[in-house]
């Protein structure tokens, strides 16, 4: 059982669902408060949805001083699992764990609806429970969900395989080579703008967003079965 | 120390899309001002700012903007100092 802690910012609205969905695929998941700079011994922290600070000045542009971030700054540093959802996704950017920033949807438009996404990495904490070029419908809630890079930081992306998840049959905000989630070099942190945790129960129309939360579980329980094999000197001489 | 206003000016980079200026530039249009080639829209913040100088005024106000102020993947800014 993975620890993860839920992030809450002042503006936060997702993080009763991303508990819940992280609840639901079996990890010990419980709250932050975006003033606490201890993260409980986390295995694993989400930055979930919401409008942190009102988006004032920049979307994540203020959350990003909070006290809470440098010890996610340190979580990630040491190789720890970090997940930003949609406003927790543009946090990430502004504190410089993911390249490139989000910006106003091409159509100004905030938009609310579900969209169909292609997973393009599966060598994420969060995706190592996806097939490489599944597609998902998720649903996205933002305004701010335009993703830009510079030129050079996009080719780092596309020779490392960063992008994590694009846009398939339509990009819904204009983003840049139709990308909906990075990660960073170390494939540690991870940045998404679809809401996996609206849409991880049949209840909730669909559950391709279940395993962005099961990965972290599935991930564990395959270390523990490499912690068998390595026990199990028949294994070992294989 | 003495007051100096530091006036900041930050800009979507001229290669992206500025969606919001656009709408202005389309509203305009309607209204009939079809003279109106582009529309930016950016940010002015105004500062009040204790400093020995307005040399050091500028220089805070430039690593505020680094920091803060203008997003450094998407923005770019200018200061004017002034007493």
């Amino acid at each position: 059982m993975q620890r993860v802690a839920v992030v809450v910012f002042p503006g936060s609205n997702c993080d009763a669902d991303t508990l819940d969905a992280a609840r639901a695929a079996g990890s010990d998941a419980y709250y932050v408060w975006h003033r606490d700079a201890d993260l409980k011994r986390a295995d694993a922290v989400i930055l979930p949805g919401g409008f942190s600070y009102g988006d004032y000045l920049r979307s994540g542009a203020i959350a990003r001083f909070s006290p809470v971030l440098r010890a996610v700054a340190a979580h990630a540093r040491a190789g720890g699992s970090v997940l930003g959802i949609c406003n927790g996704f543009q946090i990430l950017c502004e504190a410089g764990l993911l390249p490139g920033a989000l910006m106003r949807n091409a159509r100004l438009k905030f938009l609310s609806r579900p969209v169909r996404v292609r997973v393009e990495a599966t060598d994420t904490p969060f995706t190592t429970g996806y097939e490489r070029e599944e597609e998902l419908t998720l649903p996205i809630a933002h305004g701010d969900g335009r993703y830009v890079a510079d030129p050079q930081t996009l080719a780092e992306l596309k020779a490392n395989a960063q992008v994590v998840l694009r846009y398939v049959t339509e990009n819904p905000n204009g983003s840049i080579h139709d990308i909906a989630g990075v990660c960073n070099a170390g494939r540690n942190v991870v940045g998404i703008m679809p809401h996996p945790e609206r849409r991880n129960a049949q209840v909730l129309g669909g559950q391709d967003g279940a395993r962005v939360f099961s990965s972290l579980e599935g991930r564990n329980a395959t270390q523990h079965a490499g912690d068998l094999r390595a026990v199990d000197d028949r294994h070992l001489r294989v | 120390m003495s007051a100096f206003t530091v006036e900041v000016r930050v800009m979507p980079r001229a290669a992206l899309l500025d969606p919001q200026g656009r709408a202005v530039q389309h509203a305009l249009q309607a209204l009939g001002f079809g003279e109106v080639a582009s529309v930016r829209a950016g940010k002015h913040l105004v500062l009040q700012v204790q400093a020995a100088s307005r040399e050091e005024a500028a220089v805070k106000a430039r690593m505020m903007c680094d920091r803060l102020l203008a997003n450094p993947v998407t923005e770019d800014y200018e200061c004017n100092v002034s007493p």
